[in-house]
Order: structure tokens, then C-alpha cells, then sequence
């Protein structure tokens, strides 16, 4: 029987993996990619708690972070895509028109 | 013992899946280490009875979300070399110095700061009744809400892909 502390500790791992991703990488596609490993933790600490309070709230949960997950990815990707179409390049270091 | 075989099994596959996608080069790498991750978790799902989300997060995740992913990655070209060098100063050392920081607190929070199951009950099972039950009473509001940020999105998205140079307001393009 593995306890729910470890499923914790494997979406903590899973969640930091993610972060270290959106810090390090400059490709907006790989730093897309990391927010969708950092809901993924989180949707198993939510399940892992759900199992461990019996009840069927954390899979709702999970549902409507998924949900929001997808309509975030479409707009995300869209948006690097139309960014792409314009500057040629999907790193977010050539985004620096604000810089003053 | 099969749980946690499993968990030992997928845990590790989870968790490799996550370094090849922060660690590959090539985005088609990447793509596919979080495909692995994905798959690792609905393992976990199953494990934990939550079947339906299982179910769900192969279908949208590991299919749907992932064959966006590879869709755009080939649009956008995979041949493109990233440029590595990094431009601000101190991003490196300070974004892993606080990973480490953040990372073990949420470790000892999540080992430690955790509730105790009420007695009694069995663990729910996640099967589509169950879900649907619970959905459609209880949580009706925030389902249709999801239909109504559904809508929104995908009026979003065909907006910004009509989008063209010359329709832009003026002063835009550059």
C-alpha cells in the first residue's frame, strides 16, 4: 500500500520538474509544455487527496482543471503561432520590445 | 505490493519523462517526454480507482493536447536550433537555487501537512456514474460555466488565426 504522502512527494517532484522547465528553457513551446506538467502534478495530488478523504470531489477537480487546461492550450499555442508568423522565431528572449 | 511496484515503475517513468521534456533539444523530444508523463500518471489514476479521469486523460491529454503540441511543433519547424546562451544575468544560479528552496518545502509539506482519512467510508470509485452523479448535481454551475470558457476559447482562437498582416490596427505591424 503506498500512502497518499508519497503520491504528494511524486507531484511535488513532477510539479518542481515542470518550474524548472518554464525558468531555464527560452522556447515558448517547452515552457508551454512545463505548465502542462505542472497541472498534471497537481491533478494527482488532487486525486491522490480525493482517495484519501473518500471523496469524489478531487476527481471533479480534476475534470475542470483539465477542462481549463485544454482551452488554455488552444489559445496558448494559437498565440505562439501567430507570434511566429511575425517575429519568425518561437524563443521568448526576441520579445523584448518593452525593454527599455 | 502491486501498487507499489506500480508506483516505483510509473513514478520513475513519470519523472524521466518530465527530464527528457526540460532536457531534450529537439521540441519532438520534449513533446514526447511529457506524452510518457502523461501515460504514467493515468497508470496512477487507475491505481487510485479515479478510472473515468483515467480514461479522460489519455483521450485529451496523451491524444488531443499532445497531437496539438506535435502539430505546432511542425509548423513552427523542429530543424530551428534554440539558442542556449542565456541573457539575463543570474537566471540560472538564482531559478535553481529556489527550485531547491521550493522544492523542499512542498516535499515536507506534502509528506507532512497531511489529513487523516475519516474511518469507515471505502475510497470512492471514480467510474462515469459516479462522476456523472456528481457533475450534474452537485456541480452543474461550474460544468456549464466550462462549456461557456469552451465557447470563449475557441472564438479566441479562430480570431487570432484570421488574423493577418494587413487587417491589423494601425501602427501594429512591425
Amino acid at each position: 500500500m503506498v500512502t497518499p504522502g508519497w503520491y504528494m512527494a511524486l507531484g511535488a517532484v513532477l510539479f518542481v520538474t515542470g518550474m524548472a522547465g518554464i525558468l531555464l528553457r527560452r522556447n515558448a513551446l517547452v515552457m508551454f509544455m512545463s505548465v502542462e506538467l505542472m497541472l498534471n502534478a497537481v491533478n494527482l495530488t488532487f486525486v491522490a487527496a480525493g482517495r484519501e478523504l473518500r471523496v469524489i470531489e478531487g476527481q471533479i477537480s480534476v475534470l475542470f482543471v483539465m477542462v481549463v487546461a485544454a482551452a488554455e492550450v488552444v489559445v496558448g499555442l494559437a498565440i505562439i503561432v501567430a507570434v511566429f508568423r511575425r517575429r519568425g522565431t518561437a524563443s521568448v528572449d526576441a520579445l523584448a520590445d518593452l525593454r527599455g | 505490493m502491486t501498487e507499489l511496484a506500480l508506483f516505483i515503475v510509473f513514478g520513475a517513468a513519470a519523472v524521466y519523462g518530465g527530464l527528457v521534456m526540460i532536457l531534450a533539444r529537439n521540441p519532438v523530444f520534449s513533446a514526447l517526454g511529457l506524452m510518457l508523463s502523461m501515460f504514467s500518471l493515468a497508470v496512477f489514476y487507475v491505481v487510485s480507482g479515479a478510472h473515468f479521469i483515467a480514461a479522460v486523460q489519455i483521450i485529451i491529454y496523451a491524444g488531443a493536447v499532445m497531437t496539438l503540441f506535435l502539430f505546432v511543433i511542425m509548423l513552427i519547424g523542429v530543424d530551428r536550433a534554440e539558442n542556449r546562451q542565456e541573457t539575463l544575468p543570474l537566471q540560472r544560479p538564482l531559478a535553481l537555487g529556489l527550485l531547491a528552496l521550493f522544492g523542499a518545502g512542498i516535499l515536507f509539506a506534502g509528506r507532512t501537512a497531511w489529513v487523516i482519512a475519516p474511518p469507515g467510508i471505502g475510497a470512492p470509485s471514480g467510474t462515469a456514474e459516479v462522476i456523472g452523479d456528481a457533475l450534474f448535481r452537485r456541480w452543474l454551475l461550474p460544468f456549464e460555466l466550462t462549456a461557456l470558457l469552451l465557447v470563449v476559447a475557441a472564438v479566441g482562437t479562430v480570431a487570432l488565426a484570421l488574423w493577418r498582416r494587413g487587417d491589423d490596427e494601425p501602427g501594429e505591424s512591425s
